[in-house]
């Protein structure tokens, strides 16, 4: 008990000096005059104006990513007290003085400077020598591409960091796992595996790569722990449910978490709102809430209404009529019922207020006490200006000729009569007798005579409509589809019987008072769905490029260029490195299958134990490489040379491992070894040259002559840039 | 994988020849001693009861096949009019039967059949096929609906005998065919002039006889695994013939392949020499017959189809130089380009045509309100230009002028002929991608502004080089802005009549889709050339139509606000699909899969990964599985396993592909085939008593639901199903089916 009194305490640190010095060199080369150039480079311009929502607690939606990534770089802005004010509208416009260069680009550097100590770790942790990690790490220091995209206020960065952590992790877990499963430490390496992997997804959904192989690996690991008959049934259980816990629980709850805080951080209304449903609108302070605000929840006989389609593709827009008329006869010669025209139209008037009426009776004014609509009640909608009621009827849509059209009746007298009831459809009721409530009911109106459904055909009528959108009644009610569906966004109860009365009464804002708050849940849902299938159509850019040239770097992206000089921002590898990689990955798969078709035949070359070892290195490398890299070939999407980083590093950290093996096990004698070793030292200096020869284009801190940048073109596909005077 | 003991082929390779291949796998039995041991110990039966176990399993096979053909052909004439695609594939054999030209974005083989069937009908091909609902008359249509539903009806026995092959378990196979023979969806789709029978067909007799090659296995190189490894190459070409979904079963079949060799390799018994024996047989029966079958039906389709038609414009000038009646065939035109020639100017990527402009304007909003330029697939005369030097408007047709020709570098005005303005562009922005500029009509008589003066260039050739019509690869760059003039390859809104863009982009990139060639050249002053050297080899247009139907696929994109089926909707039977009318006093058709069936195939799917995973864990964990279970689970994982990679091959991608219609039936189908086998087998580990009536129940409640479903295929008049007096009232179970 008093054995520390007999016993002097002793602390004995283990000090890895290589590690510390890589990481020295790691934060030198990352954060080296980190605040140069003091100009938006390249994608800040794109990631600023999210930090600066932030700032300002804005809403945004970007479906770049999820916000994880935004809010890593917002932090930043935080810690460096920046207020958001700073317009992000071009490259290299000059920052004001308010924006903390440093700090924003704080995080993206560190993280990029804790990769080079991180590679060491893994090549380590797979049981490679220690010239293998330092030879790793030291490839991390120098590669060009990857100092410059964690130089700036970029995501890459940040994501590779992860990444690697996610790898790092897991080996330190599985090695754990020979000696001491369910220590400490084990449990502290496993959550953290299934931490980094949420938070690789977090930032980009190209995480997600990462993310299923290290699940593959783990579920293969896991099912040579379920052969293993040495544990228990119970112990095998353990081991499953406690990886099931942090590999997919843990992650699934922090993607949640990211949302969360997102949700929590942006509570105003911003420039997104419109994609936006009218209830997530409402949930956010100012904008459509301060309209909505104080409306009668439940729609009534006699209610004034503007209606929203919920699909809002093209545009988000409201139903809408006015008092021109569909032209006798269209340009094509088909002729039209001459009614009065109904569209949709994408921005708030009067004319988007419509009067939900009961058929049987006369009066467009709100009883008290107030009848509710319920679901499958019929209803006539009476345009609020006109009041004129919607109509459909056999006569072929304007320009949907399969649907009919829906016109505001006017009664000519000639034998066409008004054909103006509909059935509401409460789309998500709860029970049929449902009420239909104000933003939250979503409807759809069934026409009774001719059982079409209101819809928004998604086409823009011709100069006669005001180029509006088109609303058609769909005949085919072929399943459920969002543009037929509607929603109720401002609404109040009507009192006045008199028309004149009625539009002013339309002109003027509604009161009464209900609050309505959305849960969380479901404003993520919406949100995450909104993202997803967001589809922005830049489909060309100056400096995308295939994933088949980034294998051989045959692309480079100008990043910045110094206003006056020709200093300039490259993202551009080292290309020593990037052939290298390409190189080794091709020896590895060789060596691979001429080993794996020995073994089947019985001929074992390797002994057991490298064997895995090799293995396993190559599956978390080569593999890492492979899933970073093979689905962009898939992807429909502009891509860009930074899209490949991630795979790079991990064919980086494949290298050190080709080579230790074919220094170990492919070169018979010590003369061999010898040569080799030295071979491997010039390709680095050579390697470590083209680093320095690029460094300009990487730091963009030296102006060079044009002579000199044309002497850096390399490759005639490279992009660099050359004053002409 | 337990360790290969190698004895067991050795042995079985001296039994005694049998006339058919052994029921029993020789992989199971290689991989399991006790297994081989248990299967041989038992008493042999008697010659007599195995001679009428035999005539019993053919009578079985015979009456399912009846079956088959009977349901399949019950009706068939009915509706006398074109149903949903019909109007396409009955049209393309019609193609066939004239010998014109078109194009399709499948490969030809199901339309070749198709023709071919209605040729030996006796369909002369004068009927238009030109939309749904049009009546057939005195055409005859039944030979080419017939020749689908006998392929259709072939189905049920392949399911069959795959079934039993795979399970060893007569119920299964039986309970197979009565789901599938029962099954609506199917029906339907083998009614009518479609591919998807026909390539369901090919698809499932891939799988069957890849099935029997590997039943074979222990009897290597014997005329019976010949047999079935060559036939198996055969329905791989006629898979991919018809439709590249094909890819799927022979991705299947591949990897397949691929474990075979793998296992042959680990087997340490067989030389080398006889594993290299193994894999020739397999390239040769597997990749190189289906590629030599595939290669020949392209073949017969340039063949055949001779004449110039409908799909000429979506290839290459060379391309239609083949085809008679063509304006290229056996044409003579000027050799180089000189001002005053009336020209077409034809993109090099493919599918996206002629150079065009016409008298509409951009409509207001959409950059200046000019004259439309966009790029046209068909033969107009608004595709022709007259190319002009930039400084001069004299007529260079004048015979008093000599002739001059225009030269690589030289600054040019292109007019459009019909309507004389000048190719155009300026700062505009384009009307869908933004970051190009617009390219417009400009001017009066050919008076325009320095907007439009192009440089014409030559891709990789010297300054001052004549340029050669057709064969010159050209670029236009612009003089003002330095743009490049191309096509953007998408399709323009209605007011461009679903044309395609025509940009200028400030973006220099060696694209096709800005490289264009001179195609028609009127020139009075200059001598003719013939052109026969054009002439393409078979190479080349084998090439170029793979090149034009992947790109037509890629285009194939639905539009928003358009109804779209989802992947997630095929297996739950979500919505189905009107073939036929629309009212009640219509003849009615409606291709919606039995919901009976379909949703037990949902269900065995669930049972089977979980009854699947148990087994495996167990395995895995080492219990002792008593010798019946054992080889239950050897069947359950195995044949079940390959079932199921089926059905994940053939659905999984769809979710991928994001691509919606035609492509989903074949799919939704085979899956449905495959769930059925998978269902078979999860039924089989269930005790005997239980077993026979669960089976038996299960046969008669799908024979119900047909019946209780039938007239969706078969075809309905009356009253929709909402309205009670309807026979199908009650029936209609989900909101999303509209019958």
């Amino acid at each position: 008990m008093w054995g520390f009194l007999k016993r002097p305490i002793v602390v004995t640190a283990d000090i890895n000096l290589s590690l510390v010095a890589l990481t020295g060199m790691g934060l030198l080369s990352r954060l080296w005059r980190l605040t140069y150039p003091r100009a938006v480079v390249f994608d800040e311009v794109y990631y600023g104006q999210y930090i600066s929502f932030y700032m300002k607690r804005i809403f945004f939606l970007d479906d770049s990513g999820p916000p994880f990534g935004h809010m890593v770089l917002a932090l930043g802005g935080y810690l460096g007290g920046f207020d958001g004010n700073f317009l992000w509208n071009r490259i290299g416009a000059e920052y004001s003085s308010n924006v903390p260069v440093w700090s924003l680009r704080l995080l993206p550097a560190l993280a990029g400077a804790l990769s080079v100590p991180m590679a060491y770790q893994i090549v380590l942790e797979l049981h490679f020598s220690h010239c293998a990690a330092m030879g790793a790490a030291l490839l991390m220091l120098i590669e060009n591409a990857l100092i410059t995209q964690s130089r700036l206020m970029l995501l890459e960065s940040v994501l590779i960091f992860f990444n690697l952590l996610a790898v790092l992790s897991y080996l330190k877990f599985f090695n754990c796992q020979k000696h001491s499963p369910f220590s400490l430490s084990w449990w502290f390496w496993l959550t953290l595996t299934g931490v980094a992997c949420s938070c690789a997804v977090g930032i980009k959904y190209m995480g997600v790569f990462t993310y299923v192989l290290m699940l593959a690996v783990a579920a293969v690991h896991a099912w040579h722990l379920i052969g293993d008959q040495t544990l228990s049934n119970v112990c095998v259980f353990c081991h499953l449910l406690a990886r099931a816990v942090a590999l997919l629980v843990i992650p699934v709850v922090l993607y949640l978490l990211f949302f969360y805080i997102h949700l929590i951080l942006l509570f105003r209304s911003g420039p997104h709102d419109q994609i936006m449903s009218s209830a997530f609108q409402a949930s956010l302070e100012g904008g459509l809430a301060r309209i909505t605000q104080g409306q009668p929840l439940e729609v009534a006989f006699g209610s004034q209404v503007t209606l929203r389609n919920v699909f809002g593709k093209p545009v988000p827009c409201w139903l809408h009529s006015h008092q021109e008329t569909y032209p006798m006869i269209y340009e094509n010669g088909r002729g039209s019922s001459h009614q009065q025209q109904v569209t949709c139209y994408p921005f708030k008037d009067v004319n988007n207020w419509w009067i939900v009426k009961d058929p049987g009776r006369h009066q467009l004014v709100v009883s008290s006490p107030p009848r509710p609509v319920r679901h499958g009640d019929m209803v006539q909608l009476v345009h609020g200006m006109t009041t004129r009621s919607l109509n459909t009827h056999d006569v072929a849509a304007p320009l949907s000729p399969h649907s009919q059209e829906v016109s505001c009746y006017i009664d000519y007298n000639i034998s066409m009569p008004a054909q103006n009831l509909w059935r509401l459809e409460i789309v998500n009721r709860g029970s049929d007798t449902d009420v239909w409530k104000t933003i939250l009911s979503e409807v759809r109106f069934v026409h009774v005579n001719t059982s079409a459904v209101l819809k928004l055909s998604g086409a823009h009528l011709p100069d006669w409509g005001y180029r509006q959108l088109e609303i058609v009644g769909e005949k085919l009610s072929r399943g459920y589809h969002e543009s037929m569906v509607w929603n109720v966004e401002e609404h109040r109860y009507g009192a006045s019987q008199e028309q004149r009365e009625r539009e002013r009464e339309l002109h003027s804002p509604a009161q009464v008072d209900v609050s309505r708050n959305l849960s969380f849940m479901a404003r993520f849902l919406e949100l995450q769905w909104r993202m997803l299938a967001l589809r922005s159509d830049d489909s060309e850019h100056k400096y995308s490029s295939s994933p088949l040239e980034w294998v051989t770097l045959d692309t480079n992206i100008a990043y910045w260029l110094h206003p006056r000089t020709s200093a300039q921002i490259h993202l551009l590898g080292n290309i020593v490195i990037w052939i290298s990689g390409s190189l080794a990955l091709a020896v590895y798969s060789l060596l691979s299958s001429w080993y794996l078709l020995r073994r089947r035949r019985n001929v074992h070359d390797l002994p057991q134990d490298a064997w895995l070892r090799w293995v396993l290195a190559g599956v978390l490398c080569a593999g890492g490489w492979a899933v970073n890299y093979l689905p962009f070939f898939l992807m429909e999407k502009t891509l860009f040379l930074y899209h490949y980083l991630p795979a790079l590093t991990f064919q980086i950290l494949l290298l050190p491992v080709v080579l230790q093996h074919i220094s170990d096990h492919l070169c018979r004698s010590q003369l061999q070894r010898s040569v080799f070793s030295a071979l491997v030292v010039a390709w680095y200096s050579s390697a470590c040259h083209v680093s320095n020869t690029l460094r300009p284009l990487t730091y963009g801190d030296k102006s060079l002559s044009p002579h000199e940048l044309k002497a850096l073109r390399w490759k005639d596909s490279w992009d660099i840039l050359i004053r002409k005077h | 994988m337990p360790p290969a003991t190698g004895g067991g082929l050795a042995e079985s390779e001296l039994r005694p020849r049998r006339g058919r291949c052994g029921p029993q796998a020789a992989r199971a039995a290689r991989r399991d001693v006790a297994a081989e041991a248990a299967a041989r110990s038992p008493k042999r039966p008697t010659r007599g009861s195995r001679r009428f176990e035999a005539a019993g399993r053919w009578a079985l096979l015979a009456l399912v096949t009846l079956l088959s053909f009977a349901t399949r052909f019950h009706r068939l004439a009915e509706p006398p009019h074109i149903c949903w695609d019909e109007t396409h594939f009955g049209k393309m054999g019609s193609y066939y039967i004239n010998r014109t030209f078109f194009f399709d974005v499948h490969p030809p083989l199901g339309k070749m059949l198709i023709g071919l069937a209605g040729y030996l009908s006796g369909y002369d091909g004068t009927f238009l096929f030109q939309k749904p609902g049009d009546k057939y008359e005195h055409h005859s249509y039944m030979g080419m609906r017939g020749f689908c539903a006998f392929l259709g009806s072939w189905l049920v026995p392949f399911a069959y005998l795959t079934v039993l092959d795979l399970s060893k378990s007569l119920s299964a196979a039986l309970l197979t065919a009565a789901l599938l023979t029962f099954d609506t969806g199917c029906l339907t789709l083998s009614q009518y002039i479609l591919l998807d029978p026909i390539l369901m067909f090919f698809i499932m007799a891939a799988m069957l006889s890849m099935v029997k090659y590997n039943s074979c296995a222990n009897r290597p190189f014997s005329a019976p695994w010949w047999f079935w490894l060559s036939l198996t190459g055969v329905s791989l070409a006629g898979a991919l013939g018809v439709k590249f979904v094909g890819l799927f079963i022979i991705l299947q079949v591949g990897l397949n392949t691929i474990a075979d060799l793998w296992y042959l390799f680990g087997d340490l018994s067989l030389s080398l020499v006889t594993v290299g024996k193994h894999l020739t047989a397999r390239i040769l029966c597997l990749i190189v017959l289906p590629l030599a079958l595939y290669t020949a039906t392209f073949a017969v389709h340039f063949m055949v189809l001779s004449k110039s038609g409908p799909g000429d414009g979506f290839f290459s000038s060379a391309f239609q130089a083949r085809l008679s009646g063509n304006n290229l065939h056996n044409a003579s035109i000027p050799e180089h380009l000189a001002y005053g020639s009336v020209i077409t100017v034809k993109n090099l990527r493919m599918a996206i045509g002629y150079l065009h402009s016409h008298r509409h304007l951009y409509p207001e909003g959409i950059g200046a309100r000019q004259q439309q330029v966009t790029t046209y697939l068909h033969k107009d005369y608004n595709n022709l230009w007259i190319i002009k030097k930039h400084n001069t408007n004299s007529d260079p047709l004048d015979p008093s002028f000599p002739v001059e020709f225009v030269r690589h570098g030289d600054i040019i005005r292109l007019e459009h002929k019909e309507t004389s303005r000048n190719l155009h562009s300026h700062y505009h922005e384009a009307p869908l991608t933004r970051k190009h500029y617009q390219v417009t009509g400009y001017g009066i008589n050919g008076t325009g502004d320095s907007n439009d003066f192009w440089r014409i260039e030559v891709v990789n050739r010297k300054f001052g080089n004549r340029i050669k019509v057709l064969r010159s690869r050209i670029r236009l760059i612009h003089l003002v802005t330095g743009c490049v003039l191309g096509s953007s390859g998408k399709v323009l809104p209605k007011w461009g009549w679903e044309q395609l863009e025509v940009t200028c982009t400030p973006y220099l990139k060696e694209t096709l889709n800005s490289i264009w060639n001179v195609e028609d050249h009127i020139n009075p002053k200059l001598p003719n050339i013939s052109l026969n050297v054009l002439q393409p080899s078979f190479p080349e247009i084998l090439l170029e139509s793979h090149m034009v139907m992947i790109r037509g696929n890629s285009g194939l994109k639905p539009k928003d606000n358009e109804f779209t089926s989802k992947p997630w909707h095929w297996p739950i039977n979500y919505q189905g699909l009107r073939f036929s009318g629309i009212n009640d006093t219509d003849f009615r058709v409606y291709l919606l899969g039995n919901p009976v069936v379909w949703w037990l195939n949902l269900l065995s799917i669930a049972l089977y990964l979980l009854s699947g995973s148990i087994i495996a864990i167990a395995i895995q964990r080492g219990a002792q599985l008593p010798a019946e279970v054992a080889g239950l689970s050897q069947v359950l994982l195995r044949g079940g396993g390959q079932v199921l990679l089926g059905w994940t091959l053939h659905y999984f991608p769809f979710f991928l592909m994001g691509r919606p219609r035609s492509h989903p039936l074949p799919g939704i189908l085979w899956d449905t085939l495959l769930r059925l086998c998978a269902w078979g087998l999860a039924s089989w580990p269930l005790a005997r008593g239980i077993h026979v009536v669960g089976i038996l129940s299960l046969l008669l409640g799908t024979a119900y639901s047909f019946y209780l479903f039938h007239p969706l295929a078969y075809g309905m008049v009356g009253p929709l199903a909402q309205d009670p007096r309807s026979p199908m009232a009650g029936l209609r179970w989900l909101d999303s089916w509209d019958f």
